[in-house]
């Protein structure tokens, strides 16, 4: 950060700034972003203050915090939470053990890794709505299922997947979806170990669990973290595979906050009551990213 | 030696993984080669005389050639649109960094945060007003805004590693900033502005958040359509394969194609 070497310029990029102007090249990003980031939540949260349902359109006016205490008092909000939270930490779970225990399996040499490799990491690819309807329909239904079909081979009940454990089969489906995404970065993480750390350590006599957790686990503990926080971000907010399995049912068995604040919104039209749990979205998934944006940036630096 | 025997089992074990994971799809793209009888039999029919009825009855029936194509214009639209706003960015900050690149980099990522519920219904009710509800022109903006970050982020780090001395060159010979972006970069930077290209026509190509509660029927992408075959009346197994299969087989294809691009991209750059 030091002007040591004043003599050449082409090693100090900050002198050419002034002779350019970037503003027109960088202005219209920033705005377009600015816009988006910032006036749909001033609507939420301006909604979320006020007396607005689609339906009783006459019922208007200022209402302050009322949209907010309602939704506290809402035993469907906390039931939602709960279910956001076992969601998404089950699936978390799920994914970084798979994920890792992956990615150290085919790290390995074996005949045909390329194309196994490519099998693993294919369901991220698949649209969300297709997973959820193939896993619903061929694969967990209760009587043409595949599953049913294995369970009665054994001569067990084939499982009501839906009605029975609706949460567990939801949080199967989007696992199911998840551990290729986890797999697939922490892959790339593992790939980057210095083989002759490696090689050092199987020399000093370190055997294969040693070795993981020694050298690969923490060799792996940002990639781990990273995958963690943008998992979360999408997993706070799951929707397409709710809305074509379960619709937040039985109940609210699998109504999730974005199932809630779209059920109250979009189906009710309570447009106040939605806002004011969008604002509560927002804050939960902010907390996420603050961690997030700590890490990159710590990588922005280093860079 | 016990080596070969153990490596053996590792590739028993590494196939198995695979097969079992890979799975659904696999049954998925079988079935859509039945009969709808042949889809719900029990046992499951393994050996079956494959038949394309149900991609032909798929384009017959509904409307999927259009599903099919407002995909297509809203992935590569938005696409198109994210990298004419992102190449001058990434373009303005990889080569003239100022103190405050970082910052409006780290702001651009966090955009990204917003929970995508949490702005619905003011989004859901300027649709409606503007009348953007079910239309190709509302998802093509969301989606553009949406990647965006991504988009800046990706080409940033690509633009980061092309020589400054090229570009140093042609200033010296008189390039205006115009020419040196789209004589000099651009052609310089295509295989990073294509992988770019393509993550974020994978994303928008899978994006089920705002399809569905934006788009019913004219507007719709095929994850919307796909969607309706939710509903429990009939067991429509069959076309329900071979609509997926056609509306995933291009993506997986591309997916699998620049899974190390993604990589990166879709850390931020945190994991390379």
């Amino acid at each position: 950060m030091t002007t040591l070497a004043p003599t050449h310029p082409a090693t100090k990029p900050a002198r050419k700034n002034r002779e350019v102007d970037t503003r027109p090249l960088l202005w219209p990003s920033i705005a377009v972003l600015f816009l988006w980031m910032i006036v749909p939540l001033a609507m939420t949260l301006y909604f979320s203050v006020i007396r607005y349902n689609l339906l009783s359109p006459d019922l208007t006016g200022f209402v302050g915090l009322e949209n907010y205490a309602f939704l506290f008092d809402d035993p469907a909000l906390w039931t939602s939470l709960w279910n956001t939270l076992v969601l998404v930490g089950s699936v978390l779970i799920i994914t970084v053990v798979f994920g890792t225990l992956f990615a150290v399996l085919y790290n390995q040499e074996f005949p045909g890794r390329g194309v196994a490799r490519l099998l693993v990491i294919a369901p991220f690819f698949v649209m969300p709505t297709v997973s959820a309807l193939v896993w619903k329909n061929m694969m967990m239904h209760p009587v043409y299922g595949l599953i049913a079909w294995l369970q009665s081979l054994l001569g067990i009940q084939p499982t009501d997947w839906f009605s029975n454990y609706p949460m567990l089969a939801v949080i199967i489906i989007i696992a199911w979806q998840w551990v290729p995404f986890a797999f697939l970065i922490l892959l790339t993480a593992i790939q980057s170990l210095d083989t002759e750390q490696k090689e050092a350590a199987r020399i000093d006599g370190a055997g294969p669990l040693a070795m993981f957790f020694y050298i690969t686990l923490p060799h792996l503990s940002r990639a781990i973290s990273v995958v963690i926080m943008i998992e979360t971000i999408f997993l706070l907010t799951i929707f397409a595979e709710i809305y074509v399995t379960t619709a937040g049912g039985p109940g609210t068995a699998t109504t999730n906050l974005a199932w809630l604040i779209y059920s109250v919104g979009l189906l009710q039209f309570d447009v106040g009551y939605a806002s004011a749990g969008g604002i509560i979205a927002v804050v939960l998934a902010n907390i996420v990213a603050i961690f997030l944006v700590r890490t990159v940036s710590r990588n922005l630096q280093q860079a | 030696m016990s080596d070969s025997r153990q490596k053996l089992w590792l590739t028993i074990l590494a196939w198995t993984i695979a097969l079992l994971v890979f799975f659904p799809i696999f049954w998925m793209a079988l079935t859509s080669f039945k009969t709808e009888t042949e889809a719900i039999s029990t046992p499951p029919s393994l050996f079956f005389v494959p038949t394309l009825d149900n991609f032909t009855e798929v384009f017959a029936r509904s409307n999927y050639a259009r599903f099919v194509w407002n995909s297509i214009a809203v992935s590569f639209g938005s696409t198109l649109l994210a990298l004419a706003f992102a190449v001058p960015a990434a373009y303005a900050m990889a080569f003239f960094p100022t103190k405050r690149t970082p910052s409006i980099l780290l702001w651009m990522l966090s955009t990204k945060m917003m929970p995508p519920v949490g702005v619905l219904i003011p989004i859901y009710l300027l649709f409606k007003n503007l009348s953007l509800l079910d239309t190709v022109t509302g998802l093509l903006i969301i989606y553009t805004l949406i990647n965006l970050p991504i988009v800046v982020w990706m080409l940033y780090t690509y633009f980061k590693d092309v020589p400054g001395e090229i570009l140093e060159a042609g200033r010296v010979d008189g390039a205006k900033p115009m020419q040196e972006l789209f004589l000099l970069l651009i052609p310089l930077a295509v295989p990073g502005i294509a992988s770019t290209g393509l993550l974020s026509v994978i994303l928008s190509w899978n994006e089920a958040f705002w399809s569905l509660n934006l788009a019913s029927s004219n507007g719709a992408p095929l994850t919307a359509f796909i969607a309706s075959f939710s509903s429990p009346q009939g067991l429509f197994w069959a076309k329900l394969s071979a609509a997926s299969l056609m509306a995933i087989a291009p993506i997986l294809i591309v997916g699998w194609m620049s899974q190390r691009q993604l990589v990166s991209g879709l850390t931020f750059g945190a994991v390379k």
